[in-house]
């Protein structure tokens, strides 16, 4: 059975009359990059919130790590390492100090931070910069250094909150490159809160999408392109008579067949290899000149999903 | 829990040094106040400041200054910068970020104070120096060191209070200023009375006994700190920081 680093059940919030986070059931197995895709206000930062105890739920329940998020909070923040919606970097210390009191909030021995100070900065190729006050550096060095500061501890589960969000794409780009060999060479299961997609299309295993606090998708990203529609076969070529119509409408992967000029348009009803059906037109007779295959994109998947019973969705990156 | 209190000291203590950089605050901006109240006081009042009563007065007023000028940075900061909530985020119990925070400002104002008291008893001993090594009173010193320790707890509470409401360090400031001119600015006015006033005030002052006045200030000080600090303890709270603080 595989280990779960978070699970939650029904897990809900509100703040007031407002639904910040509705009935929320997932479950992220160790060692796992899960992402949680939303527009904004849409429940990812409250979730984070939730399952590092720092807000309590208003129904439900959910473990991190096998603590209850209600009961055991301290446990869990203990093992996690976290990058907020905010850096939290203190801008007036230097990348230094700000490393330096981590390493003292979480009890490790001196000679060990000094050590992982040095690790973690040259790493992330800040080391010769380390004594200047971070308020001199840019947002994207801030924000190596807010990755720095949440890994330091060698934390077993790592929430990051929109970790590019607000950086340009060549800084966004290095960042995604730096967490990429960070997780891989730490081993963390990561929980991150994005909004944007070819971030979690690289970055994650498993993809869970929220709209007003309601979970609406949720699988891997192959699962979930399946989940917004199958695959279609676009064929150009000549002779494709009612004969080879019919023997493809009898294959059970193939869903519905439309005939316009030279142009077939296969809807496939799964994720085949589609080699037998064009080979099986040759052999019936066919002339085929050009085959293509399309599949919903994470993007094309997300957009439905959000717009769903829903006609405007604002401030959304699909970079 | 200590350890956790010592390394939030010792971060705050770091973010007190670089409160205003440069030369015209931080490092300058205390040289001067030891400077005037080590200094320049002393020499003005001989060795009547080691003596009168309103010596204690005066080392009561400057811990509530010093610990005003931090305290806001320290809460309504945190809050204002957007370091909190990953504060919060970590391993450390809210009483260990509250209680370090308090004892950060507290040993600022307090301890400096002290320092100025050290630097004036030398600069009293230089100016008036008769061949024997000149000291306070057993009683007024005692009354400095637990008045200034006392008040600079009672401004870091207050402080704590007001910060924990604020929208921002600015307004934190400037509530805590107000609280500071209705604490004291009646003593400053004592000298614009009329002259027959003063003359009753400074009978009535002389006459009352400043053993007993020292005690019930201090016992009455010592109740509103842990007043404060209980009401600090509920209010400093993680959810409702959080909600507060977003």
């Amino acid at each position: 059975m595989t280990e779960l680093a978070i699970k939650t059940e029904e897990l809900s919030r509100d703040f007031g009359s407002i639904r910040a986070l509705e009935s929320l059931s997932i479950q992220v197995p160790a060692g796992s990059v899960f992402g949680f895709l939303g527009p904004n206000g849409a429940g990812k930062t409250t979730t984070i919130r939730l399952l590092l105890g720092l807000l309590e739920p208003t129904r439900g329940h959910a473990q991190v790590l096998g603590h209850d998020i209600e009961h055991h909070a301290n446990e869990i923040r203990i093992q996690c390492g976290a990058l907020l919606e905010h850096n939290g970097i203190y801008e007036r210390l230097s990348a230094e100090n700000n490393l330096e009191f981590y390493g003292r909030v979480w009890r490790i021995p001196a000679s060990v931070r000094q050590a992982r100070i040095r690790e973690l900065l040259t790493n992330l190729e800040l080391w010769e910069r380390r004594k200047e006050p971070v308020s001199k550096w840019s947002r994207g060095m801030k924000q190596k250094l807010a990755m720095a500061r949440a890994l330091f501890h060698r934390p077993k589960l790592l929430f990051l909150d929109e970790p590019t969000a607000g950086l340009d794409p060549a800084a966004a780009a290095r960042l995604r490159d730096d967490l990429e060999k960070l997780v891989e060479f730490e081993g963390v299961t990561v929980f991150m809160n994005t909004h944007n997609l070819a971030e979690a299309e690289r970055l994650c295993q498993q993809i869970g999408i929220i709209r007003r606090g309601e979970l609406v998708g949720y699988g891997s990203p192959n699962d979930l392109r399946a989940q917004a529609g199958n695959p279609q076969l676009t064929i150009t070529g000549k002779d494709f008579s009612s004969q080879v119509l019919l023997e493809l409408r009898a294959r059970p992967e193939v869903g519905s067949i439309e005939k316009q000029n030279n142009r077939l348009t296969i809807q496939l009803e799964e994720i085949v290899e589609t080699a037998p059906l064009v080979s099986m037109l040759v052999s019936a007779g066919a002339q085929v000149e050009e085959v293509i295959k399309t599949q919903s994109s994470l993007e094309e998947v997300f957009l439905t999903l959000i717009n769903e019973n829903e006609e405007s969705v604002e401030e959304f990156d699909v970079n | 829990m200590l350890t956790d209190i010592t390394t939030i000291i010792w971060k705050e203590t770091r973010e007190f040094i670089t409160l205003r950089p440069g030369l015209r605050g931080g490092w300058t901006g205390l040289l001067i106040i030891i400077a005037v109240f080590g200094i320049l006081f002393p020499l003005q009042s001989g060795r009547d400041w080691l003596s009168a009563p309103t010596t204690v007065l005066m080392w009561a007023w400057l811990p509530f200054i010093l610990v005003n000028s931090v305290v806001a940075d320290s809460f309504a900061g945190e809050r204002e910068r957007n370091t909190l909530e990953t504060l919060l985020a970590s391993r450390l119990s809210d009483r260990a970020i509250l209680i370090g925070k308090i004892s950060s400002a507290i040993a600022y104002g307090w301890g400096i104070s002290l320092i100025g008291v050290v630097v004036g008893l030398v600069t009293v001993n230089i100016s008036q120096w008769g061949g024997e090594f000149l000291f306070f009173p057993p009683l007024i010193c005692l009354a400095i060191i637990t008045s200034s320790f006392l008040v600079a707890w009672l401004a870091a509470g207050l402080g704590v209070m007001v910060s924990l409401k604020a929208a921002s360090v600015r307004q934190a400031q400037q509530t805590l200023s107000v609280a500071f001119l209705l604490l004291f600015v009646p003593l400053l006015l004592l000298p614009l009375l009329p002259n027959n006033l003063q003359v009753a005030a400074q009978n009535a002052l002389g006459s009352i006994n400043f053993q007993s006045v020292i005690i019930i200030a201090s016992i009455i000080i010592l109740l509103i700190d842990l007043g404060l600090l209980m009401v600090a303890f509920r209010r400093f709270n993680r959810s409702q920081l959080v909600i507060t603080g977003n």
